[in-house]
């Protein structure tokens, strides 16, 4: 009894004081565009999740033929070989590009963004050329299990190489206005994640559908 | 991964808000890059020529091989090409891959699992079977 009275007595905290201990009173400068590179990452997990799910599905579905052609009647490895050489090739051609942002050189820049969308461009060409062929041979996206796992999958990931592209030529079209400004150089960080991160993809495309496909 | 540690701030805690290059972590050299693009090429060719060739008689081996050049690419192309590091925005990009794992081994093993067993348990019965039953 004797200590909840001494503790009631104690001087009580005044609001300031209460305010301070859970508030962050002290507002610091937040820089335009601080925090666009985790926001941008974490973004990137999240389309990491999407593939996750269609993989998932082509795990699961991807047995299912219908008793139409599976794999083994349907892929070509040295066009997706070629394919993977294409998306590697624009991997590094857009990291020299990022080099030569780093040197503030506009053209070099531009340039290098270029031949990354030349490489880009003729993966999605490759594809493109895969899904016609297979499509003309009956193999369409509503023929089997297998096949609907399949266009999903290796879509979506044409899909966002393409929505890339869009991006790309975006850049080189500011980057000629503007200059390589910090907002541009933003930008610029934010593609490469991008980029590369579609690459990363590919790996676990190769690998899963196509590879162990012809197994 | 030199670049990377020279981009690093000092003192994290008194700027955590710093300007735009370093917020980026680090963009990498030249040396990272070819170093990840050769890599990465031998990473690709080994399990386009076991499968094209069929070098390793096991199927299942195979498989197990190219999984492991997948997942070592994978880290290949996170290290050089994504530069990835435990210190970039005071490591909470490591923080949102790790969760991201997470969840993606839960969701992929967890579909497989869970549909292969529903596959296996829901096979189509033969006559013969379909008499047993009880």
């Amino acid at each position: 009894m004797q200590q909840t009275m001494t503790q009631s007595a104690a001087p009580k905290a005044s609001p300031e004081q209460i305010t301070a201990a859970f508030y962050d009173l002290n507002e610091h400068d937040h820089p335009e565009g601080g925090s666009t590179m985790l926001g941008f990452w974490i973004y990137l997990m999240s389309d990491c999740l999407i593939f996750a799910m269609l993989f998932a599905a082509y795990g699961v579905l991807g047995g299912n033929f219908a008793a139409g052609p599976g794999p083994k009647d349907l892929f070509d490895l040295p066009l997706v070989a070629l394919n993977t050489a294409m998306l590697l090739f624009s991997s590094i051609t857009y990291g020299f590009a990022m080099l030569a942002m780093e040197k503030n050189k506009v053209g070099q820049t531009q340039l290098w963004l270029l031949v990354t969308a030349v490489f880009g461009a003729a993966f999605l060409s490759i594809e493109l050329y895969e899904f016609a062929h297979l499509i003309h041979e009956g193999a369409t996206p509503m023929r089997s299990g297998f096949l609907t796992a399949f266009f999903s999958l290796v879509g979506t990931h044409g899909l966002h190489v393409t929505f890339g592209l869009v991006w790309l030529f975006t850049l080189v079209v500011q980057i000629g206005t503007k200059g390589l400004i910090p907002a541009n150089k933003r930008r610029l960080m934010c593609l490469s994640l991008f980029w590369h991160f579609l690459d990363v993809i590919w790996i676990g495309v190769f690998t899963f559908v196509y590879l162990m496909g012809m197994l | 991964m030199s670049a990377a540690r020279d981009h690093a701030h000092p003192n994290p805690g008194a700027e955590a808000h710093s300007t735009q290059a370093e917020h980026g972590g680090s963009h990498g050299s030249m040396r990272d890059y070819l170093i990840g693009f050769f890599l990465s090429a031998i990473l690709t060719a080994i399990p386009f020529w076991l499968v094209m060739t069929g070098a390793i008689a096991d199927k299942q081996a195979t498989a197990l091989v190219i999984m492991a050049f997948a997942i070592v690419q994978i880290v290949v192309h996170m290290i050089y090409f994504l530069h990835m590091n435990t210190k970039a925005e005071n490591g909470w990009t490591v923080m949102a891959l790790i969760f991201t794992i997470i969840i993606v081994v839960i969701a992929l093993s967890g579909s497989l699992w869970v549909m292969y067993h529903l596959n296996h348990n829901m096979m189509p019965m033969t006559s013969h079977e379909m008499g047993q039953l009880p």
